[in-house]
């Protein structure tokens, strides 16, 4: 099934589809507000972009800074190939401490690697403690959104969900009380979990540690509780100097949700007394990104999420429309570089508009990115007959001038005499969702050919 | 080859050519007067509130709470952290009131380190936060922050900038999340 496809089902409830949209069109607002009290805004996404060149230019070296400093440190770092190597390493050290349940805070990589799937299949409770997490864990799904994973839902949807498994009162849907009864009902989970673990916004090669920032305080409760502290994460989250923390902290929040900062932002560099600290570094298809000129710049990406909220495409069609760990325009530069032909058609979810590059904390060239896909999908012969064969007609129309100016009159002729059914079937999806403008008696061509000569006259 | 050769050596057939590291702006002049307003309206925005030195015990006394952590000195609470092994035997503390090292003006962040918490876990699991900040140790913005801290100083450090909260439910704002449900910053 296409995007286009689970955007259309997306869009059928129209009411529901003008709520998300305006949802996440208020949170980017909060974000422009916010911003407009940083004079220096744009020099710092340069500041942010600059420093991401050089991580990218470095990344090996950085790599082995982090880790030889983080080893110094008394933290133990593994290093995985791809996602099953970094399942089975998290899942070798659950092991040697004989721990079967585990407290889990966002990470969008460990939802890369599936690794809920795999600690249960190994008979591990995993729980989620983020809370919109939580709901979706306790729903099934996957995150809609990489900031807000639960954005997607109603308060009723929680409330009921939240009756059936946590008891809560039927009906009930005020979001306080219902987060209340998610506090009481993971203060349990944090207190009896053996290990925690993290995802990672940002490792430092100069101190060899971390830093993993929430607003819930939930990474803290479980990290700091549990004896075994695991923290994960792909290779492009590494930064050189903590003073170049001072940069990305300004742009993290601001960009995400619209706050000044997180309101935890956690610097773990050593384990605790009697602890055991880890960090799995993963590549999984991330220096394969690195070496695709055109598309490595998608590998600067902090996750904030502030190309999906601003992006038309996304906020009409959902997160889970992408069918991607990551969703968005930012999934869909990452998406095809993984599997062109899974997800080769979400660089045609986008009406390159370019606020989603705009917007952009380390100033992605997104847009750009998408425009360069789709010329890859369609050089692979990925596009889909519906897209392929209107274009290979345009193409054969557009580079010929006689055949363009014949074509542009029959076409208002045509469009002018044809019967809706004509223009408006299924054989053309473009009809579908779309109303052609009222198709003008000439062209431009003879409108403006008509004015000269009036001119002149 | 292990993994980390492969994922090294991956690397350097793919990465770019070099891009110098620019430069991080300078310090702000120093304003500590419009400091303190802008950090004052940012928690304020966060939903924090404060107190002022001279009334600090009363308020702590005030507040009811049954287990108070501090480790501020000249302010003794009720239960000593120093000596207790496991984090978990902090589940039932009521209040925790702790000293900060830096305050930032943009943001409203305090850092507070593992040597103020002692226990990592204690501004988390507490059900309430009090912060105490020299107000000589105020700083204009977050590199200048970077600059006086030195976050490997010990193990674990953080920057806290309001109680814990959400929106994960249709965006609306709960205060008291899984962290301290409010948090009320002392400027002494
Ligand atoms: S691509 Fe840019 S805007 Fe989108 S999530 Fe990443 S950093 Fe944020």
């Amino acid at each position: 099934m296409t995007h286009a496809k689970r955007a259309a089902d997306f869009l059928r409830n129209e009411s529901r589809a003008n709520w998300h949209d305006e949802s996440l069109w208020h949170v980017r607002s909060k974000r422009d507000t916010i911003i407009a009290g940083i004079p220096e805004w744009e020099a710092l996404r340069q500041l942010g972009s600059d420093i991401k060149d050089n991580v990218l230019s470095n990344l090996d070296t950085y790599l082995e800074a982090f880790e030889r400093q983080a080893t110094a440190n008394g933290v133990t770092v593994h290093w995985a190939a791809d996602a099953a190597e970094h399942n089975r390493i998290v899942h070798g050290i659950l092991e040697r401490h004989a721990v079967d349940r585990i407290v889990k805070s966002k990470s969008m990589l460990t939802e890369e690697c599936h690794l809920n799937t795999y600690l249960e299949e190994q008979g591990i409770e995993v729980v989620d403690t983020d809370l919109g997490e939580r709901i979706i864990q306790l729903r099934k799904e996957p995150p809609s959104h990489i900031v807000m994973p639960a954005i997607h839902l109603k308060k009723e949807e929680i409330g009921q969900l939240f009756h059936e498994q946590l008891g809560t009162d039927a009906g009930a849907s005020d979001p306080q009380y219902l987060t209340e009864a998610a506090r009481q009902h993971l203060r349990e989970k944090f207190l009896a979990a053996k290990a925690a673990i993290t995802g990672v916004n940002f490792a430092i090669a100069e101190t060899g540690g971390i830093v993993v920032c929430t607003n819930e305080g939930n990474a803290d409760m479980g990290v700091h509780l549990a004896p075994v502290q695991i923290h994960c994460m792909g290779i492009e989250k590494v930064i050189p100097l903590a003073e170049h923390l001072g940069v990305f902290t300004r742009l993290l929040g601001r960009s995400a949700t619209g706050q000044p900062i997180t309101i935890y932002t956690s610097h773990h560099h050593r384990p605790k007394p009697g602890g055991e600290m880890h960090v799995v570094i993963v590549d999984n298809g991330r220096t394969k990104q690195l070496g695709r000129e055109d598309f490595r710049n998608s590998l600067k990406c902090i996750r904030c999420g502030a190309c999906m909220n601003t992006c038309p495409i996304y906020r009409r069609s959902g997160g889970h429309s992408y069918d991607h760990t990551i969703p968005g325009p930012i999934g869909s530069i990452l998406s095809p570089g993984i599997d062109l032909k899974k997800h080769g058609d979400l660089a045609f979810a986008s009406t390159l508009c370019g606020s989603c590059s705009d917007v952009c904390p380390v100033k992605i060239d997104i847009h750009d990115q998408l425009y360069k896909w789709r010329q890859i999908v369609s050089e692979e012969g990925h596009l889909e007959n519906g897209k392929r064969l209107p274009l290979l007609g345009a193409g054969a129309v557009l580079s010929r001038d006689g055949a363009y100016n014949f074509m542009g009159k029959a076409a208002r002729v045509a469009l002018k005499l044809a019967p809706r059914a004509l223009v408006y079937n299924r054989f053309n999806p473009w009809g579908e969702t779309r109303e052609l403008p009222e198709v003008p008696g000439e062209s431009f061509k003879e409108w403006y050919a008509n004015q000269r000569k009036d001119h002149e006259q | 080859m292990s993994s980390k050769a492969t994922i090294l050596a991956g690397i350097r057939a793919a990465k770019p050519g070099p891009r110098p590291l620019p430069t991080l702006p300078p310090d702000p002049p120093p304003a500590p007067e419009e400091w303190e307003e802008a950090f004052r309206t940012v928690l304020a925005a966060s939903k924090t509130t404060f107190v002022e030195a001279g009334e600090l015990a009363a308020y702590v006394a005030a507040t009811g709470a049954e287990t108070v952590v501090s480790t501020l000195p000249g302010l003794e609470g009720n239960l000593d952290v120093t000596a207790i092994d496991d984090p978990l035997q902090l589940a039932g503390v009521d209040l925790a009131i702790l000293p900060a090292r830096i305050g930032v003006a943009e943001n409203g962040a305090l850092w507070v380190s593992e040597a103020e918490c002692v226990h990592r876990v204690l501004p988390f699991i507490t059900q309430h936060l009090i912060l105490v900040l020299d107000r000589e140790l105020l700083v204009g913005t977050m590199h200048q922050a970077y600059r006086r801290v030195q976050i490997d100083a010990t193990g674990f450090g953080v920057w806290i900038a309001g109680p814990s909260k959400t929106a994960d439910i249709e965006q609306s704002l709960v205060i008291g999340a899984h962290g301290a449900r409010s948090l009320v910053v002392c400027l002494r």
